[in-house]
């Protein structure tokens, strides 16, 4: 299978402050999310990778600077910029896994009828859970649920599919198994993805580029280029993983806090 | 407690056990009637009680009083739930509408509504409008209360995934609020029918007592003015049927919505 082309500057952040209740959440953030790749924010619980994630998909809007889409600032939340969350309640409840797929297409694309349950079924059959359409979520497991989740997203074709921890809440085994299937996923429909995670692990197998972000003042410290290491039995694979270490993890960080509340 | 397993009673099927119960009671009852040489007028015999439930389901008086109060009592809950849910829909959107809703049932709720009959019959009259105005008022403020907790309980990705999808207005609220609040919304009705009942009954028993016609409370309160105490438990009996009724109705409504859907089990 030919890997997707990554191209020109899709999603552009420049300068970008998020402050809500009085706190300032991010701090002047740059960041470019190239068309068609997998880009990872990561960082510590708190640093803002989150509220920056919801800024993009349109929920919170910058007190600084910018975010554009193709050039055009981001405006209200809509299914041109899906979200896959965390929790495992995203699925409405009282619809089907396939339902919710085909309601989602009803409202957000006007298909409806046997065109949207195709496309549905296709969309489940895509994230490996086609044979559980015609059950309720409170009947999965969390992957299923995730996956699910994916499913719907991905189904109103969104110029940008964006993730908050969407493994974030399973289990390891699982959550191995969902990242290599996000992989062939991300292979097959070629999708820019933006990825918020706290797992350096992560980071380094699915992202192309990884953001990482420091807490308090919370920016984007440096961007990796992590495209050469999908493998992770390479020696390019552990020396990033090693490189994020280093930007994220102080040795004497608690010495340093120490100090700076006795000056 | 006991373990399961060691108790005879309970290998017993359910509906077995409690019809043992209930034929226990209404033995006690008998005996009690038959041999404590106690007024007829007083108490009625459980055997009294179903001859007359008999006659009057055959002469059509019980099913025109039941159907005369349920009318009265499903027109007011109706009324009362759209007003209630539209209240909860205001108090989402708006910072004004929320305010008004609590302010609403600070001072209207604690209101027993039959207290309101007095004021309703100067308004409306002897006449049936005047009964459903106060099940009405029964019935707004349990409906708009739960509702509101329900909405407002709403899990943020929820909503956020609405929003996401374009959803907002009339259909954010019919597809997405609605059913995420359907458990609080069930109880809402569940206490709503509840206060409306009572509501209903006492009102036709002060209208029995004013001399106009029609429902259960009437008839009970006909029964009464006749000394026929038979009569009284018949139409005490057919009330709490009904209930039970009602109870297995929302059992029914439940298990086809919220259990199904993992939000109740």
């Amino acid at each position: 299978m030919t890997e997707p082309v990554i191209g020109e500057p899709l999603v552009v952040g420049a300068g970008v402050a998020i402050e809500y209740d009085g706190f300032r959440a991010v701090d002047s953030a740059d960041f470019v999310v190239r068309r068609g790749e997998k880009f990872v924010l990561i960082g510590p619980s708190g640093c803002g990778k989150t509220t920056l994630l919801k800024a993009i998909a349109g929920f919170l809007h910058p007190t600084a600077g910018s975010i554009r889409l193709d050039g055009v600032p981001i405006g209200e939340p809509g299914p041109d910029r899906t979200v896959v969350f965390q929790d495992f309640d995203q699925l409405f409840a009282w619809r089907t896994v396939l339902d919710n797929v085909v309601y989602a297409l009803g409202v957000a694309k006007e298909m409806r009828g046997e065109a949207a349950r195709e496309r549905a079924r296709a969309m489940l059959r895509l994230v490996g859970i086609e044979a559980a359409g015609d059950k309720y979520p409170h009947q999965l497991s969390g992957g299923m649920k995730q996956r699910g989740a994916i499913a719907r997203a991905l189904a109103l074709e969104p110029r940008i599919l964006l993730m908050d921890e969407p493994f974030g809440a399973l289990d390891a085994i699982t959550r191995s198994q969902l990242q290599l299937d996000l992989n062939a996923i991300w292979r097959e429909t070629g999708v820019t993805i933006v990825l918020v995670t706290h797992s350096i692990q992560e980071a380094v197998f699915l992202g192309h580029h990884v953001a990482v972000m420091s807490t308090t003042p919370a920016r984007i410290v440096e961007t990796v280029d992590t495209s050469a290491a999908q493998d992770m039995d390479t020696p390019e694979f552990l020396r990033l993983s090693h490189h994020l270490r280093s930007l994220l993890i102080t040795p004497d960080s608690a010495h340093r806090s120490v100090q700076t509340a006795v000056e | 407690m006991r373990a399961r397993v060691h108790d005879p009673w309970l290998r017993l099927p359910a509906p077995l056990r409690y019809a043992i119960v209930i034929v226990v009671l209404l033995s006690i009852w008998q005996a009690y009637v038959s041999f404590s040489h106690v007024s007829a007028l007083l108490v009625g015999s459980p055997l009294d009680v179903a001859n007359q439930l008999w006659t009057d389901v055959a002469n059509g008086k019980i099913p025109a009083a039941t159907l005369h109060t349920l009318q009265t009592l499903l027109t007011g809950l109706l009324i009362g739930a759209l007003i209630g849910f539209a209240l909860a829909s205001l108090a989402v959107f708006s910072s004004v509408g929320r305010d008004l809703l609590a302010v609403l049932t600070a001072v209207l709720n604690p209101l027993p509504a039959i207290a309101i009959l007095p004021l309703a019959i100067i308004w409306f009259g002897l006449s049936d409008r005047s009964i459903i105005f106060i099940v009405t008022l029964a019935t707004i403020w349990p409906v708009a209360i739960n509702t509101d907790t329900g909405f407002r309980t709403i899990s943020a990705t929820t909503q956020m995934v609405a929003r996401n999808l374009g959803l907002r207005g009339p259909r954010l609220v019919v597809d997405v609020l609605l059913p995420a609040a359907m458990p609080y919304i069930l109880t809402g009705l569940k206490t709503a029918w509840a206060f409306g009942w009572r509501t209903v009954v006492a009102a036709e028993l002060v209208f029995g007592v004013a001399g106009s016609q029609g429902g259960l409370g009437w008839y009970i309160n006909t029964a009464r003015y006749y000394l026929q105490t038979p009569q009284i438990f018949a139409g005490l009996v057919v009330i709490s049927v009904l209930g039970i009724l009602v109870e297995g109705l929302f059992s029914a409504v439940e298990s086809r919505t919220v259990v199904r859907w993992g939000m109740k089990r």
